[in-house]
């Protein structure tokens, strides 16, 4: 693909290296996340959540992967995975539920995973 | 003078503040890991420290992408921790020291590292898990403050040289300081793990277990290290790696390994604890 001047992407297997460009899709997304800090703020979207991400401009892609509470897709979005977890928080996903989601196993499958990492 | 006694790494992920919240030392799963600290205690117990300069990396509780600094110094008389939005306690503020954080920024811009200062600086789970490891009793031995955060959330990260020349300005800066007291500095986070993404999961135990082999005696092979091949064998978050090349260069030329922990995995993470101290 050809990129811009400002644009010093590279591609790593596996990986969406967090970088301009990605801030800058992503920004919207992260704001929203970035408020769930608050505990009225994680309240007011868990009671509205069209009406919260409509107020914090999201995206069509960025408001469909929060609906389908798909992480790769809002990573694909701009998500960054810091913000994202206060959103995974939200519904009570540990970042082994998330890592789960993302490599296509149950949590109990990626639990093992990185048990077995462990092993010499 | 104020005297560098020598510097301790640890990783700070948040699972290890309900694991002590829940005092799960001895659960098969965290009994690895917890034994890596009372080796650090005994070290801590017989230096007893006047301040701990904390270097860590902000997850998103104080700085949001709207402003991101690269290198931020904590300038408070008191540092709050807060609410991160999934639920690990809250601990009390921790005691700064003001007047040591303005001295060192002084002699950081002075010597061409331009940081941000930060008058109120809300600490996260990569200060409080750290705090919380090594003075778990928060007795009247915990040092006051001084915490040092590094951007290793959105690229362009520093590299591991920047990291490291950072650490020796910050360590002159320490040793310029007029009083006689004792100085730790904590390099904290990593060693490699990666939470998003289809690598997601991905350890690397040879890399870390090279980057504390060498980060003892030749600091300096580690600072030709890329950023995107860091990200490439620490994984995405493993680059904060960088904060304990921030200690390290803190410490000064030689020093020597008093102990050291490696255990996988703690949450999705290669744990690493060490005690470097500083040659006399």
């Amino acid at each position: 693909m050809e990129q811009a001047p400002f644009d010093h992407h590279v591609s790593i297997p596996g990986t969406t290296l967090f970088d301009g460009r990605q801030a800058m899709k992503g920004y919207q997304l992260n704001k929203m996340c970035y408020s769930f800090n608050d505990g009225d703020n994680r309240a007011a979207f868990k009671a509205d959540p069209e009406a919260y991400m409509t107020k914090f401009k999201l995206t069509d892609p960025q408001k469909e992967a929060v609906r389908s509470l798909n992480v790769l897709k809002m990573i694909e979005a701009g998500g960054n995975i810091y913000y994202l977890a206060k959103l995974a928080g939200i519904f009570g996903l540990s970042v082994q539920d998330v890592g789960a989601q993302q490599t296509g196993m149950t949590t109990d499958e990626f639990k093992e995973k990185l048990l077995a990492a462990g092993r010499k | 003078m104020a005297t560098i006694i020598g510097g301790l790494t640890t990783s700070h992920i948040p699972a290890v503040g309900n694991a002590i919240a829940k005092k799960l030392y001895d659960d098969p799963y965290w009994k690895p890991f917890f034994d890596g600290y009372p080796a650090v205690h005994q070290w801590l117990a017989d230096h007893k420290p006047d301040v701990a300069v904390v270097i860590y990396n902000d997850h998103g509780l104080a700085f949001f992408l709207d402003q991101m600094p690269t290198f931020a110094i904590g300038a408070a008389h008191e540092y709050q921790n807060a609410d991160e939005g999934w639920g690990i306690p809250v601990m009390d503020p921790y005691p700064g020291y003001p007047e040591l954080s303005w001295h060192i920024i002084e002699h950081m811009v002075e010597h061409e590292f331009d940081v941000t200062s930060c008058q109120e600086l809300p600490v996260d789970h990569g200060f409080t898990v750290p705090m919380q490891l090594f003075w778990p009793d928060r007795g009247p031995d915990m040092p006051r403050v001084i915490p040092v955060s590094a951007n290793t959330v959105q690229h362009p990260i520093p590299t591991l040289k920047r990291a490291y020349d950072f650490g020796r300005a910050m360590g002159d800066a320490i040793r310029a300081w007029p009083e006689d007291i004792k100085v730790v500095v904590l390099g904290t986070g990593g060693l490699s793990h990666q939470l998003d993404g289809e690598r997601a999961g991905f350890i690397n135990r040879d890399f870390d277990e090279m980057c504390m082999e060498k980060i003892v005696d030749d600091p300096v092979a580690l600072t030709r290290i890329g950023r995107h091949e860091l990200v490439e064998k620490a994984g995405a978050q493993g680059t904060e790696f960088l904060m304990w090349m921030m200690m390290r260069g803190a410490l000064g030329d030689k020093v020597t390994k008093v102990t050291e922990n490696y255990h996988i995995p703690i949450s999705n993470t290669g744990a690493g604890t060490m005690v470097l101290e500083s040659a006399a």
